[in-house]
């Protein structure tokens, strides 16, 4: 079985697959639950400066597996009550990854430095939530937004600063080229696509915030080029994020350049055991294909990235 | 996907509590939830309370500001629908008693309908505030369940509160199975009072709920979902959490008192 332990970011993963944002973040004991089950690390709901309760429902139009819309509006406890639910995970041994969300670069230095002191081993910053207003995608559009608030946290905390991007942008490699150059250690790519269900017998939208966003294997191919064009363009690890069903698509993200993924939707089709079943899959695609580690793959399929030994 | 479906019938059932029919031909069994979306306002998680063939229905109490216009709904309106979600109750036991306080009966009345059915003995302890609120009292009585009623008021049958019903007839009547939902302060006494006599309890939990899936975390309480885990569980799996009987979540998540 090939080797799946990879650094990133400057931290140590057990295996690539990361419980995404938003999945199970909500209380200590569903971390936990999801690094037992063999996430390589979980990383929190967005987290902001004051409690938010979200939209109402429906928050949620089903399809078949192919896909899952959203819009919960960033729920979430508040940076006051949240660091408990960090110290269960915590003691369950779990490494967590604290993410947060703001509306400015002041408030995301404010809102860094206290998850900074929670125990997590990096941040991300969501920077690509499609449809909070004033947050996410709103904040994260423009080149320059995002190198500022990248270099404003990555100014008040040592920690290891990933900027999760959005897709919903002409050009997506270019806000992860300014994330690098405001400092963060990492880019990951993609949260989901800006989407709307309508209900034709009520003509209304479905999600009662209107527009909401796409995520599971639908969006892969979407998450796959922006991973692609991210990772021709900046020097920094990229985690690819968007539609990781099996270990084929988490090793077609890994060829297009990411050293580690992360998995959502997944969990709701097939449950918390996506986890050990994707590391299990993995390790043996990899050596089947004659990789001895991850990281050997890492890029290949640019042609300029390291050539595995057969 | 959801299925928006006309309400076909609609049955008040005590001054606080309404039925609503609905064709929905998905098969669920007793236990299992919908997501009921009433458009333009919310989307509320709603045990089935006809669980059995096409036309499901769901009991409503007015609890919150949705449930109360929810009873506003009229035949004819359009609702969406998706599910069933959640587990079941084990329909295997032949002797069990329901333990019901107030809206729980909705919960419960489908399990005990189809063990009747199949030959099971069921007594029902119907616990409400007053006598006008029991819940399916003559649903239980026309199934053949035997029923013991209490009323906090004592308007009828006896006064106060159906655990001191439930325990009694745990006192003097076997039984291989209790089956209970209601507050969980009560459900936590009926668990107690069932341990004494080693009789394994299953209790129907509620807690707030988004997208019903086992992602968004809302509904979390120790290491389960109610959503994918229960909402029926074993006792024994939730007796002991710190939260039963105690604490839920808000809808941003943070811990408050129930």
């Amino acid at each position: 079985m090939a080797e799946l332990a990879v650094r990133c970011a400057g931290v140590h993963l057990r295996n690539p697959f990361l419980l995404a944002s938003g999945i199970w973040g909500e209380s200590g004991e569903s971390l936990a639950g999801a690094w037992r089950a063999g996430a390589g690390a979980v990383i929190t709901k967005s987290i902001g400066s004051v409690p938010r309760p979200g939209y109402p429902n429906p928050t949620i139009e089903t399809y078949d597996r192919w896909g899952l819309l959203n819009a919960m509006g960033l729920p979430n406890p508040g940076i006051e009550e949240y660091p408990r639910e960090i110290e269960v995970a915590r003691q369950a041994g779990a490494t967590v990854i604290g993410s947060i969300f703001a509306g400015d670069a002041e408030e995301f230095a404010r809102l860094a430095v206290r998850m900074a002191s929670t125990g997590v081993v990096a941040l991300e910053l969501n920077l690509s939530c499609p449809h909070a207003e004033g947050f996410g995608t709103e904040i994260g559009s423009t080149p320059e937004n995002v190198e500022k608030v990248v270099r404003a946290v990555t100014k008040a905390v040592s920690l290891p600063v990933i900027a999760k991007i959005t897709p919903n942008t002409a050009d997506a490699a270019g806000l992860a080229l300014a994330a690098e150059r405001g400092g963060a250690a990492a880019v990951s790519a993609i949260n989901t696509l800006r989407a709307i269900a309508i209900d034709v017998r009520l003509r209304r939208p479905v999600l009662a915030h209107g527009l909401g966003g796409l995520s599971g294997p639908a969006i892969k191919p979407v998450g796959l080029a922006c991973v692609w064009q991210i990772f021709e363009k900046v020097s920094i690890p990229v985690i690819g994020v968007g539609g990781i069903a099996t270990a084929e698509d988490a090793l077609e993200y890994v060829m297009a350049g990411a050293r580690a993924l992360e998995v959502g939707t997944q969990v709701t089709f097939d449950g918390i055991g996506v986890f050990g079943r994707l590391a299990r899959d993995l390790s043996g695609l990899l050596e089947e294909l004659g990789f001895p580690r991850l990281e050997d793959a890492v890029g290949v399929a640019h042609g300029a990235g390291p050539v595995a030994s057969r | 996907m959801r299925t928006v479906v006309p309400v076909t019938e609609r049955v008040v059932e005590t001054p606080s509590t309404v039925t609503l029919r609905f064709p929905f031909p998905a098969p669920a069994d007793p236990g299992q939830f919908v997501m009921v979306w009433l458009p333009g306002d919310d989307e509320l998680p709603m045990s089935l309370s006809y669980s059995d063939g096409p036309l499901k229905g769901v009991t409503i109490k007015a609890m919150g500001a949705t449930t109360h216009r929810a009873l506003s709904i009229r035949t004819g309106d359009l609702v969406g629908i998706r599910g069933p979600y959640g587990n079941r109750f084990d329909l295997s036991p032949r002797r069990i008693l329901v333990v019901s306080g107030g809206s729980g009966a909705a919960v419960l009345a489908p399990g005990a309908e189809r063990s009747r059915a199949s030959g099971a003995a069921v007594t029902v302890a119907l616990g409400a505030t007053r006598a006008p609120e029991l819940l399916f009292k003559e649903r239980f009585r026309a199934m053949g369940a035997r029923l013991e009623v209490a009323t906090d008021d004592g308007s009828e049958g006896t006064k106060g509160f159906v655990t001191v019903v439930a325990e009694r007839l745990l006192e003097t009547e076997g039984f291989d199975a209790v089956w209970t939902c209601g507050p969980e302060v009560m459900m936590k006494k009926v668990v107690s009072a069932a341990a004494r006599r080693s009789v394994p309890v299953f209790c129907s939990m509620e807690r707030h709920m988004k997208c019903a899936l086992g992602m968004c975390d809302a509904c979390a309480i120790g290491p389960y979902h109610v959503c994918v885990d229960g909402p029926v569980f074993p006792a024994e799996k939730v007796a002991a959490l710190p939260e039963f009987g105690s604490s839920h979540r808000d809808p941003s998540g943070r811990r408050v008192p129930l």
